[in-house]
């Protein structure tokens, strides 16, 4: 699995003293984290960030219990279900019964920045045709109101109007949205 | 704290840790040294140890602890890790002790009946299997600091392995003590305070190795 592969270079660069690979690794596993985590606990909860940074840390400090000779995503598996497990105990929630392997762990990862676009993306396509390209335009593409005039054969100032309108729409929707 | 300052504090230092072995390996040896010393300050090794050490008993009691410790201590360092959990073929723990119960058997075999309760008894049951337990104990608590420095994912039977490589540890160092030959005793009181070890480590796998 190309994950694997990956992940189990930069954890032996690490071990060898290099830094860079080791923030690398730090970084795509706490991504991988949040998604195994996130899908658990219910995106959102601040208990899943805590978990993530919790298993970051067990990840540095019982790192040698890892065998380099072994694949290195069911050793980050184990250690991600067992503080998952512990956390479940710790909350008492311990009815979830945890049938997985490692593939679970690393077939997802959660890039906030990633995430937040596609929320964007999808509250964006409840606009109409129109306001959806004016505000791609202008708020993402960063074009200037006179060149999304252009593109849209508008006035500027029908188009300051009809963007004006849209984020509106867009704040009333997050606002009034509480799902996760 | 923020996750991205948090990897930088780790990214500034290399991943931690030394490895099972290694560090399973340092605790057994103090717990070793330790047992021992309280060995001799309490019962002092047996007056005709160089003459004992030319008997088979001799041999057969420390073979026999022996091949349970390295047993038990290839299985703790499995457990050691997070990815480790007890499989099948961790029943041949129990092929040492089969050894000795056929050596028992033969032993009692050769016997008329009256002497076979000479044989089980011998003249220190009462307090074999304490000592035993006792001298295992400094190995137990060693071996317990040294996996709470691991990542065991399977806490009750790292505990119980750990336990039982401290039981035939602490056999050994008791047989440098321990005057009795016959293999019936030994695959009796001898295996009973193993085991008692061996429990008690899982009880305590259970509270105190959490990470």
């Amino acid at each position: 699995m190309e994950a694997e592969a990956q992940l189990k270079g930069l954890m032996l660069a690490a071990r060898a003293g290099d830094a860079a690979a080791y923030r690398s690794l730090l970084r795509q596993v706490g991504a991988h984290l949040r998604a195994y985590y996130g899908r658990r606990l219910g995106r959102g909860a601040a208990d899943a960030e805590d978990l993530v940074q919790e298993t970051l840390i067990a990840l540095h400090t019982k790192s040698a219990t890892y065998d380099a000779s072994q694949p290195f995503t069911p050793w980050l598996h184990a250690v991600a279900r067992y503080k998952l497990i512990d956390y479940l105990r710790r909350q008492r929630r311990t009815q979830m019964t945890l049938l997985e392997d490692a593939d679970d762990l690393t077939a997802h990862a959660d890039h906030e920045a990633a995430t937040a676009r596609r929320d964007i993306e999808t509250l964006l396509t409840r606009l109409p045709k129109r306001a959806q390209t004016l505000v791609r335009d202008t708020k993402i593409e960063g074009l200037s109101t006179a060149e999304a005039a252009s593109r849209a054969g508008m006035s500027e100032s029908a188009v300051k109007v009809a963007v004006h309108r849209a984020l509106r729409a867009l704040s009333s929707m997050l606002a009034g949205d509480t799902k996760p | 704290m923020r996750t991205d300052a948090l990897i930088e504090q780790l990214a500034a230092s290399r991943p931690l840790g030394s490895s099972p072995r290694a560090t399973l390996v340092a605790a057994i040896a103090a717990g070793l040294l330790a047992s021992a010393v309280i060995m001799l300050a309490w019962l002092g090794v047996r007056p005709d140890l160089g003459r004992a050490a030319l008997t088979f008993p001799f041999w057969m009691k420390l073979f026999y602890a022996l091949a349970i410790a390295l047993i038990a201590l290839g299985w703790t360092i499995r457990l050691a890790r997070p990815t480790g959990a007890l499989r099948s073929s961790a029943a041949m723990i129990a092929v040492p002790l089969a050894l000795i119960a056929l050596l028992a058997a033969f032993e009692l075999a050769r016997l008329p009946s009256s002497g076979s309760t000479a044989m089980w008894l011998g003249h220190s049951s009462n307090v074999c299997t304490e000592r035993i337990v006792v001298l295992s104990l400094p190995i137990l608590a060693a071996a317990l600091i040294g996996l709470r420095r691991l990542a065991p994912t399977h806490l009750v039977s790292a505990g119980a392995l750990a336990g039982l490589l401290a039981g035939a540890a602490g056999t050994l160092v008791y047989a440098l003590h321990c005057d009795e030959s016959s293999a019936p005793f030994v695959a009796l009181w001898y295996t009973l305070g193993i085991l008692l070890v061996g429990a008690l480590g899982g009880v305590s796998g259970r509270l105190l190795l959490r990470w």
